[in-house]
């Protein structure tokens, strides 16, 4: 594996080896003292983000430490982006300085892409960490590592991805491995929040969360994006709220060994409520821990091998 | 005992060195010097415990551990030792899958540790073996038992228990097979490059 781009077009083999790499490395690293592996001693690991993170920049840096990577972060205040450097500059100038890998999250879909276009020739892989709308591949392997922790396996199991799909990275990652990994997935969305060619994706669509509930082995709830939405998706929040919340009467209607997963940031109170994000039933925190180690599983099969013949 | 005619049934350019028979006695008469030599019988020796490196090394600890068993009444604790991420040449091969690593419950502090492995060639992997023990815990003592040592080494490493020694060329491969990972038990010595 060269770059970490997108989870379309990532075969099921190489999926598998990376969420296998991740659970071996997660086992490995269970109860130790000092978390840290000597397998990228000496390689550089650049952060590059556009768009505010706690979570997944934290997850990428604690990553690439863990496995002895010398990790670097950049920002885009704070940098030479702040006084109007292009992104092909400043990405070509980290290559130039030495960096054998650069993370990058940009509002920007495609941004990854181009990244990855631009600095293949220095040698330099390209993680993508979340573009725009697009894609947020981690994201996604680290849910699906969460999904095969809980539920043993994935092939076959029913998994809902509710709310904000238009303006979800998240949802795109995880429709395209969920479905490569055997999984069945049903959108649960109004029609406003819905891509315009969902009707081509591997996925049925359902307007109505609770003749769901019962069929399902997972419900992924998406985070309500008001910062990309210009304009009026849904009436009020306490409508949308109501008709696609996951409150705790629809966590009873869920079966007994369902999952609730959320990629983070939530709004509690809007599309989970507080207890349910809270209860046992709900892999959140779990996810947050899993996405170390499926970054370091990311970072190994991009780091640790020879170079590839471009 | 019948003379047998080593490397009537493999292919031409393979040659067996060990056949299934030679296997299981060599593996017992490596239980019986790791008794010898570890004390392990006596009331207030060091405990010991068995960590094989992946792949035909775990199978090896258990079948070692199986044989102490029988002639000493000790039952061992043996793991598994995967030492992938410690490895000095990742960046000269291909993306490696992680073997699994499985220590036993009361670990390795203050133990005697014997690392075992099917080849011992470069040293290399021991040296990562001994890499990973350190993040492991703090072993008493380290020793290493090997079917094979073939030679050739590139690092001052040596096995305390050694199966069969075996001088080989550059040119040549080893290898071993074991009922659990290959559906037979044998030690082939053939051309590099040919198929396995």
């Amino acid at each position: 594996m060269k770059h970490l781009l997108a989870t379309d077009g990532l075969d099921a083999d190489t999926a598998t080896a990376v969420l296998d790499t991740a659970e071996e490395l997660k086992h490995v690293l269970l109860g130790r003292e000092v978390k840290k592996l000597p397998t990228l001693r000496g390689r550089t690991v650049v952060t590059m983000f556009y768009e505010a993170s706690t979570r997944t920049r934290v997850s990428f840096e604690i990553a690439g430490k863990w496995m002895s990577a010398d990790v670097i972060n950049v920002s885009a205040s704070g940098s030479s982006v702040g006084k109007g450097e292009s992104l092909r500059d400043t990405a070509l100038t980290l290559a130039a300085a030495g960096a054998d890998c650069v993370i990058v999250r940009h509002p920007a879909s495609g941004a990854a892409h181009r990244l990855a276009g631009w600095l293949t020739e220095a040698g330099t892989s390209v993680v993508n960490a979340g573009d725009g709308t697009h894609e947020h591949p981690t994201q996604a392997l680290l849910d699906a590592a969460t999904l095969r922790e809980r539920l043993g396996d994935i092939a076959g199991r029913r998994i809902a991805i509710v709310g904000d799909v238009l303006h979800s990275r998240v949802a795109r990652s995880n429709v395209h491995l969920l479905t490569t990994l055997g999984a069945e997935v049903v959108l649960v969305a109004p029609p406003t929040l819905l891509p315009a060619h969902v009707d081509r994706w591997p996925v049925t669509v359902s307007h109505t969360l609770d003749a769901e509930l019962p069929g399902l082995d997972a419900v992924m709830m998406l985070r309500v994006q008001a910062e990309r939405m210009h304009g009026g998706f849904f009436p009020s929040a306490r409508e949308y709220s109501i008709a696609y919340g996951l409150s705790e009467a629809r966590l009873r209607a869920l079966p007994e060994h369902a999952v609730v997963l959320h990629p983070g940031p939530m709004l509690r109170g809007m599309e989970i409520a507080s207890a349910v994000a809270d209860s046992q039933r709900a892999a959140i925190t779990q996810q947050v821990a899993n996405g170390v180690h499926v970054r370091m599983a990311v970072l190994y099969h991009l780091l640790a091998h020879e170079e590839e013949v471009a | 005992m019948a003379p047998r005619d080593r490397g009537a049934a493999e292919p031409a350019g393979r040659r067996e060195l060990l056949s299934a028979g030679d296997v299981a006695r060599t593996v017992a008469r490596m239980a019986h010097q790791v008794i010898e030599r570890t004390a392990l019988d006596v009331s207030d020796a060091t405990p010991v415990v068995l960590l094989g490196i992946p792949t035909r090394g775990a199978p090896l600890a258990s079948r070692l551990a199986a044989r102490v068993a029988e002639f000493s009444g000790v039952h061992v604790p043996t793991g598994v030792l995967d030492v992938t991420l410690y490895r000095d040449d990742l960046r000269r091969k291909p993306t490696r899958p992680l073997g699994t690593t499985e220590l036993p419950p009361d670990g390795v502090d203050d133990r005697l540790v014997i690392l075992v492995d099917d080849v011992l060639y470069s040293g290399r992997t021991i040296r990562a073996a001994l890499d990973a023990l350190r993040d492991a815990g703090r072993p008493r003592a380290v020793q290493l038992a090997v079917l094979v040592d073939r030679g050739h080494r590139e690092l001052p490493i040596r096995a305390d228990y050694v199966g069969k020694n075996v001088p080989t060329s550059r040119t040549e491969e080893v290898h071993v097979q074991l009922q659990e990972t290959d559906g037979r038990d044998a030690v082939l010595l053939q051309r590099k490059g040919d198929p396995a």
